[in-house]
């Protein structure tokens, strides 16, 4: 026993500062991929500035002006608020079909409940949200509790709830002058001002602001460490003390309430309330393409919501610059289906720890 | 003799037809080092798990401190006091260090940064991961905000028990602590085991390296077919002694079964 011990007393000799290397002269190349690394939302952002500036370049100020540029906000407005909802499934490691439907089927509530039911529109959209709530809590439920996997939950409940849509409002849509007129509110998010050229909506700055708050509280709050450390790898998340049931279930209930946000910010939107908005049938390949040009892994537990959002830009860009140059609208999903693939083959590269 | 701090009695476990714990008996006393020792399949993680939280026992009691005890989740056993290190490691790999080492018990700002923002502190959860590190001597480890898996398993093995360390008040549950680590990692996990129990908290050693478990270990628990084999005093006998026991190719003395 003595014999064989003696060898690691050595170690007591050894120095116990903390190790530092000369900074090895990784090149620029090498810098710039360490970057992309440490900040994954940069990578969309580089590509939605080099997308302005070559259609500024090339349509001159009939696209480079305030007006055209927030006419992209507004025009992405409603897959903005889904896809930072979207973001945060896939964080954990899920994914959701059913957002798009969710924000139809929410926004038909509000309307509902207002012209059917004769409650004031407040009541209405606060019942709207809590309608998407539940179904979010639904979802959650499903794969938390019952252990089905996201995709397969959603996928249900895309359809359930797009039936449930037409089914409850006889596919009747309740037009924009009436509500105009009778209920302004649920149009709230409507609401424009300009500024100095620039046109926003109230629908746009939620959107901004709803992205800030999630962006903060991923990267700032426990709840946010808690999402991460689930989608990388539940077991290990719970071993460590996070309780994964109630991190998924705030997790599909927020996203609940945020496609229903999506659904109030699509009547501000469209003036009216339409049972048949494509946002119940599309609505989700779109969000899900926003978050993966975002450069969020569907794997989970990586990316950042800010990509996302620059990713529902980036297709705000490529339609409107597309269409402006009077290009045939089929070079827009071409384009965006370049670049979703682009995207994963870009963050493969970065991913290696290696370099 | 003292009571044990942590105690059970007649745990069973059965994952299907297979029996993990056969009404198997635990005691652990008051600022020892009790190591666990048993071949592949024994029942060793499954025990662990039970005390720990992660896995709840289909029968038998567990105490701690002489209080009846009901784990239903490592949640649970971490509130009072019982911190685990696993095999697995339990951590996050894209996350950091600091992330890793405040799972599930993150430090908040003082002030309404911290009740109305929930703002993690940041500042404070970085100092203390860097000490609790150097208190290890995983000096190795350059930047405390590196993402796991940009470490080497050494350095990730040495975070996870640098965790236990930190936040264990009343027992520590360490899962072979030094199996993929290197000689002078290994050594500072032994001393820091030693350190550990001279701050007077017991811990309980589960491991396959007898030269480690002979030099650490106050008592050993041998475990063999799902229950408690006998408890042996390293003083006593020989590393050939406690594997001859726990493969079954020697039954302990009579003495040295518990009843």
């Amino acid at each position: 026993m003595s014999k064989t011990e003696n060898y690691e007393d050595a170690v007591s000799r050894a120095s116990s500062d903390v190790a530092s290397f000369d900074e090895h002269e990784k090149g620029l190349f090498g810098r710039f991929h360490h970057l992309l690394h440490t900040t994954p939302a940069l990578v969309p952002l580089i590509v939605l500035v080099a997308a302005i500036v070559i259609f500024g370049l090339v349509l001159g100020s009939k696209f480079f002006s305030p007006f055209a540029l927030t006419l992209i906000l507004q025009q992405v407005q409603i897959v903005g608020v889904l896809a930072a909802a979207q973001s945060l499934i896939i964080l954990t490691a899920g994914i959701d079909l059913s957002v798009g439907a969710i924000a139809v089927l929410c926004s038909v509530v509000m309307g509902k409940i207002t012209f059917d039911y004769g409650l004031p529109p407040f009541i209405a959209v606060v019942l709207g949200l809590t309608v998407g709530t539940l179904i979010g809590g639904i979802n959650g439920w499903l794969v938390s509790k019952v252990k089905l996997p996201p995709f397969i939950v959603t996928l249900g409940m895309w359809q359930i709830v797009l039936a449930a849509n037409y089914l409850y409002s006889a596919n009747e849509t309740i037009r924009a002058q009436e509500i105009e007129e009778q209920a302004p509110f649920l149009q709230f998010l409507g609401t424009t001002f300009d500024v100095g050229g620039a046109r926003l909506t109230l629908g746009v700055i939620a959107m901004v602001v709803l992205v800030g708050a999630l962006a903060y509280a991923l990267r700032a709050t426990a709840w946010g460490r808690h999402v991460y450390a689930v989608g990388d790898d539940p077991e290990a998340a719970e071993l460590a003390g996070v309780s994964v049931h109630r991190t998924l279930m705030s997790v599909y209930m927020l996203v609940g309430f945020i496609c229903a946000l999506a659904g109030w910010v699509m009547i501000g939107r469209f003036g009216s309330v339409s049972p048949s908005a494509t946002t119940g049938v599309i609505g989700n390949i779109q969000a899900i393409t926003a978050v993966v040009i975002g450069g969020i892994s569907l794997f989970g537990g990586r990316g950042s919501i800010l990509g996302a959002f620059f990713g529902a830009l980036i297709v705000g860009v490529f339609e409107l610059g597309l269409r402006m140059a009077g290009a045939n609208p089929q070079w827009t999903f071409l384009l965006i289906g370049v670049l979703i693939i682009g995207a994963v083959a870009v963050d493969q590269w970065i991913r290696k720890v290696s370099a | 003799m003292t009571d044990p701090i942590l105690k059970a009695r007649g745990l069973v476990k059965r994952y299907g037809r297979v029996t993990a714990l056969d009404h198997c008996d635990f005691d652990l006393m008051p600022g020892e080092i009790l190591a666990v020792i048993g071949d592949n399949g024994a029942g060793k993680s499954t025990l662990i798990k039970a005390i720990s939280g992660a896995v709840v026992p289909d029968g038998g009691e567990i105490w701690l401190e002489g209080k009846p005890v009901r784990f239903t989740s490592p949640i649970q056993a971490r509130e009072h006091g019982i911190e685990t290190v696993y095999q697995t490691l339990a951590m996050s790999p894209a996350l950091s260090i600091t992330d890793n080492m405040f799972m599930g018990r993150e430090l908040r700002r003082p002030g309404w940064r911290g009740s109305l923002l929930r703002q993690l502190d940041r500042p404070k959860m970085e100092r203390i991961a860097r000490e609790k590190l150097s208190d290890l001597g995983l000096m190795t480890i350059q930047n405390i905000n590196q993402a796991v898996e940009t470490l080497s398993g050494g350095q990730r093995q040495g975070v996870a028990v640098a965790r236990a360390a930190a936040f264990g008040s009343r027992v520590i549950i360490l899962d072979e602590p030094t199996a993929a680590l290197g000689v002078k990692e290994s050594r500072r996990v032994l001393e820091l085991i030693l350190d550990v129990r001279s701050r007077g908290i017991p811990i309980i050693l589960i491991s396959h390296n007898m030269p480690h478990v002979f030099e650490v270990a106050d008592r050993i628990h041998v475990h063999r077919l799902g229950k408690r084999l006998c408890v042996i005093d390293p003083k006593d006998h020989s590393m050939s002694d406690a594997v001859a026991y726990m493969t079954g190719a020697d039954t302990p003395p009579e003495a040295m079964q518990p009843a």
